[in-house]
């Protein structure tokens, strides 16, 4: 074809050029050599030409609409970092939701892109792989933006200094951390039903919407604009996912089953990430969008449902973790934020009793719960607080072995008593936090007693700076591992109240509007 | 059910008790007190005597609560991996017939926590 012809392509032959043609069949490596991942899964394949992409975006056309976003996004950095927009923000507790942000996700969104890229290479269609290969710039593009929108901060404030090298160590990082290594090395269908369908299709909005409008509700234009310049790509991505799945679907029946195990498997460990996200929304944001339980109730239960109902012609059944997470939706933001409270020497952001007018907040938002079973608690401790005795846990938690949280979920029968689930597998014991997680475990149990579990790790010796002799007379253990998790003792961790990031918030904000 | 792999899928667990330096893990839950918010993971010599947790483990990991000076240990009830259990406090860990990574849950009657509310 003559590239110099002059006569502009149609939108619909330029796709075809730029995709499909694209691809062509090896002969002298025969493809399922070439492609080795692609089928070990059990997915049937017959067509792979009958992949829909539904945005028809060609790599040229992405470059360009992506370098607009970019342009617009740094402009707007570069005001709020000019302009102290730090300042601006609803009450210094709000920066501690950016920490959790900074280290718990951004690092997903690159793996994220490692993910995307792998499943790229490894699908021998070429419609996935377009498709893949764009998600896999978005996400690295989403991990840098949010790290650029959140530096201004790290000059600023404590916690904000190291979060890659934190979120293979600290413990509580290892939750969305397990979540994505869980992922990364499945094959690459099981991949895009765990990233692509369960965590952009299903659970995404409860992740964005929240951080985002938690943005903007307390005044941080930063985290807000990149928020929505991630916004059309989480469209495409949600897309996507949803395409993969109709795709295998549609492809051979004998994928349903298949497909089905992925889908409850990965519900339930996306909602168990979640956790965090609803204890932020509930505790963390001084400015509040809503309640853990109506976002739950809004993007889960009816956005959610309504996907499955349109799934069902298919023979998808919505995921058998619902009715528990619709009982949990009652408690796991006030278990969460009382863990962090709690441990809140081993965190790399501050914690805080929630102010009278937070606790009357919590009881009308949650009048099933709250006041019966939680408002004593945190009262409590604040009064303990008040009197100098601020709860700090320092003996370390069961984990679950599956999702990796402190085993601080209650049983779905009743509220007042933990949740205790075990499994024997090879002559050794493991413990996890739910149903959910039990079935996980035992429909893989060799992959999952390979976790890497902080406290288990800890006391193996493994989470000592180089040097440490726990030996040691008088050896103490906790700050050698906050030395290990590059966190300051005294500086990035404990309560907000007496902070660092507290006292300069407020020293600097004074020197905004005062001339003393 | 086994992993489906590319290959023959066998690891090695990241727990056996053969890593932990001569201890082996036990787990202590206080049932209707959660104000602990999970069970403590403890590492322990397995010819510990059971009786030392009650003097020397519970009071240093549970004594934030106010409950915790209360407890008549003569009616506290043990549980192990959720069924009724009756260590006898002389006699070692291993000899109660704990296992490394084994669960046990004590229950306090008539303590109920804060306000009540298991807390």
């Amino acid at each position: 074809m003559d590239g110099r012809s002059g006569k502009k392509l149609g939108l619909k032959e330029r796709y075809s050029l730029m995709t499909r043609g694209l691809g062509w069949d090896t002969t002298y490596q025969p493809m399922d050599k070439v492609f080795p991942y692609d089928k070990f899964e059990g997915i049937k394949i017959h067509d792979w030409d009958k992949w829909e992409d539904p945005f028809r975006m060609t790599m040229d056309a992405y470059w360009k609409y992506q370098a607009e976003k970019e342009r617009k996004l740094y402009a707007i950095v570069d005001a709020f970092a000019q302009n102290n927009g730090h300042l601006g923000v609803t009450d210094a507790r709000y920066i501690n939701t950016l920490k959790l942000f900074l280290t718990g996700i951004s690092p997903l969104e690159y793996m994220a892109h490692r993910g995307f890229a792998h499943v790229g290479r490894q699908m021998r269609g070429v419609g996935p792989r377009v498709a893949c290969l764009m998600q896999s710039l978005d996400e690295i593009r989403h991990s840098q933006t949010q790290i650029h929108s959140m530096s201004t901060y790290n000059k600023h404030y404590n916690g904000f200094h190291d979060f890659l090298h934190m979120i293979e160590r600290v413990w509580y990082l290892s939750v969305p951390r397990s979540f994505f290594d869980d992922a990364y090395t499945s094959g690459p269908f099981e991949y895009m039903i765990a990233i692509g369908f369960s965590f952009e299709y299903v659970l995404t909005n409860l992740l964005f919407v929240p951080f985002i409008s938690g943005a903007a509700y307390n005044g941080d234009m930063g985290a807000m604009t990149f928020g929505f310049s991630a916004q059309s790509d989480e469209a495409r991505h949600m897309t996507l996912g949803l395409e993969c799945i109709k795709f295998m679907l549609e492809q051979d029946p004998a994928n349903l089953p298949i497909v089905q195990k992925w889908i409850d498997k990965w519900a339930w460990r996306g909602i168990r990430v979640l956790t965090l996200v609803g204890m932020m929304m509930d505790y963390m944001l001084p400015k509040r969008v809503m309640s853990w339980k109506e976002a739950w109730e809004i993007y889960f239960e009816q956005n959610g449902g309504a996907l499955f109902n349109d799934l069902a012609r298919y023979g998808i059944k919505a995921p058998k973790c619902i009715a528990q997470a619709t009982i949990d939706k009652e408690h796991i933001s006030h278990q969460a934020w009382a863990t962090f409270y709690q441990y809140g020497a081993a965190a790399d952001f501050h914690t805080w009793s929630p102010t009278p007018s937070e606790l009357d907040w919590l009881s009308q938002k949650y009048p099933n719960t709250f006041d019966k079973y939680y408002r004593p608690r945190y009262e409590y401790w604040a009064e303990q607080h008040k009197q100098g005795k601020r709860f700090y846990n320092t003996t370390l938690p069961q984990l679950c072995q599956v999702c990796q949280i402190p085993m601080l979920f209650t049983e779905p029968t009743d509220p007042t008593k933990l949740c205790y689930r075990e499994s024997d597998y090879k002559n050794n014991k493991y413990h996890m936090c739910s149903d959910g997680c039990k079935e996980i475990f035992d429909n893989e149990p060799e992959k999952y007693i390979q976790a890497w579990l902080p406290v288990h790790q800890i006391y193996q010796g493994n989470c000592f700076p180089e040097g440490t002799d726990p030996t040691k007379p008088g050896f103490e253990p906790l700050p050698a591992v906050l030395k290990y998790y590059h966190l300051e003792n005294g500086r990035d961790n404990l309560d907000f109240e007496g902070s660092e990031d507290q006292k300069n918030f407020a020293a600097w904000r004074q020197l905004t509007t005062t001339n003393l | 059910m086994p992993v489906i792999a590319v290959k023959k899928y066998e690891f090695a667990p990241a727990d056996s008790q053969d890593k932990f330096h001569g201890a082996q893990l036990l787990y202590i839950g206080w049932e209707d007190h959660l104000m602990f918010c999970a069970p403590f993971a403890f590492p322990f010599p397995p010819d510990m005597p059971f009786g030392a947790l009650q003097q020397n483990v519970i009071p240093g990991a549970f004594g934030y609560h106010p409950d915790l000076a209360k407890i008549d240990w003569s009616t506290a009830q043990w549980f192990k991996s959720g069924k009724p259990f009756k260590p006898d406090p002389a006699k070692s860990l291993a000899e109660n017939g704990l296992k490394h990574k084994d669960v046990i849950r004590f229950r306090t009657p008539g303590l109920t926590g804060i306000a009540g509310c298991c807390t």
